[in-house]
């Protein structure tokens, strides 16, 4: 922060209205700022019952707002997710639990509202395809690496560049057994 | 798998992945299948838009009668849109229109209807939006087909379409006059 210290002061000591109308602002802003305080009732805290509140939070953010598809209902400000809040803090006040709330969206929204959506027939593909992905492929891999284990060096190409085989003249041609064994076509 | 053909596998993967990106691209995911169909339509007791002294519909008034809710409010645009629709699908007779005046303000839910037409049997004033969290409603307009035993068997996300109003609901309706339950 040296630098803008640094700018501040040259800032100041280039215009000396500059600092006189800065501090006056900074006076006045002070005043204000007191005054307010002083005139402001205390902060009302924003919801009647936090400990509720944070129980409708963790519930609404696993549901889908269904106007808003990639918000959680807690998060958006669409009409229905507010009126949803609403009411999934009414149901907990009158002591309906986590599972009565999912159910209570999934009888009316189906289980597209459902961020954690349930294990069932139609939605095995949606839990099991990745893993069988990961496995297949995996299974693929070694396969793959094994049968190339298995194959004769000469089907691999050279680990030395036959291009580069003589170090005392780089622009020498390549020997024939080196581009032979390279399988490279000759260059005759 | 013949070696000569083996180049064919990758091509092969690609068009799979490009059938899955197409049918992914035609999807909505704005239309989500409601929970509701096949089940009893959710209870309500609500008053009747503009009738004094207050008169009240409730679910089970409706019972033994085929009906349609549509899910509306002044302050909705689509709603707007899709009203002559409404209005055509009233005129046909098949069955009773009801409206769900959603989250709306009487006095310009009365103007909106004052000014497009009131197609509809009667209209309930859903206020504060209870009755159409119950029905799962998320995007106003909503369409809704309630059988005689007061099952719901069909519903429409968003502002009707001719094709929706000519090939599914007005089949629907037939069928389910049809059946008499």
């Amino acid at each position: 922060m040296k630098w803008s210290l640094k700018g501040w002061n040259s800032a100041v000591a280039l215009s000396p209205p500059f600092a006189l109308s800065f501090a006056l602002s900074f006076a006045l802003l002070l005043a204000l700022t007191v005054g307010s305080a002083a005139l402001a009732n205390e902060a009302v805290p924003a919801v009647a019952d936090p400990v509720l509140e944070a129980k409708m939070v963790g519930i609404t953010s696993e549901l889908r707002c269904l106007v808003c598809q990639n918000q959680t209902i807690a998060d958006s400000n669409a009409d229905l997710a507010v009126d949803l809040r609403r009411q999934v803090r009414e149901m907990l006040t009158r002591g309906d639990g986590r599972q009565q709330i999912l159910d209570y969206m999934t009888a009316r929204y189906g289980d597209f509202v459902l961020y954690r959506p349930p294990l069932k027939p139609s939605t095995a593909v949606l839990w099991f395809a990745p893993g069988v992905l990961l496995v297949g492929g995996l299974i693929l891999l070694v396969v793959v690496l094994r049968r190339r284990d298995r194959l004769a060096d000469d089907r691999f190409e050279s680990e030395v560049d036959p291009y580069l085989d003589s170090p005392d003249d780089p622009n020498a041609a390549p020997t024939a057994a080196a581009v032979e064994r390279a399988g490279r076509p000759s260059l005759s | 798998m013949k070696k000569g053909l083996r180049f064919l596998l990758p091509l092969g993967v690609f068009a799979l992945l490009l059938v899955f990106l197409l049918i992914g691209l035609r999807l909505n995911p704005r239309e989500v299948p409601s929970p509701l169909i096949g089940k009893p339509a959710p209870a309500f007791s609500l008053p009747i838009l503009g009738k004094q002294p207050e008169r009240r519909i409730a679910r089970d008034d409706l019972l033994g009668k085929v009906w349609v809710l549509n899910v509306f409010a002044s302050w909705c645009g689509p709603c707007r849109v899709e009203h002559p629709l409404v209005s055509e699908l009233a005129n046909r007779k098949l069955a009773p229109v009801y409206g769900l005046n959603y989250k709306d303000k009487t006095v310009d839910a009365t103007r909106w209807l004052t000014d497009l037409g009131d197609p509809f049997t009667a209209v309930l004033v859903d206020a504060d939006g209870r009755t159409g969290i119950n029905f799962g409603v998320y995007g106003v307009p909503e369409t809704f087909v309630i059988d005689q035993r007061g099952i719901v068997q069909f519903k429409h996300i968003g502002p009707l379409t001719p094709d929706a109003v000519s090939q599914q609901i007005l089949p629907l309706l037939a069928k389910l006059q049809a059946a008499r339950l």
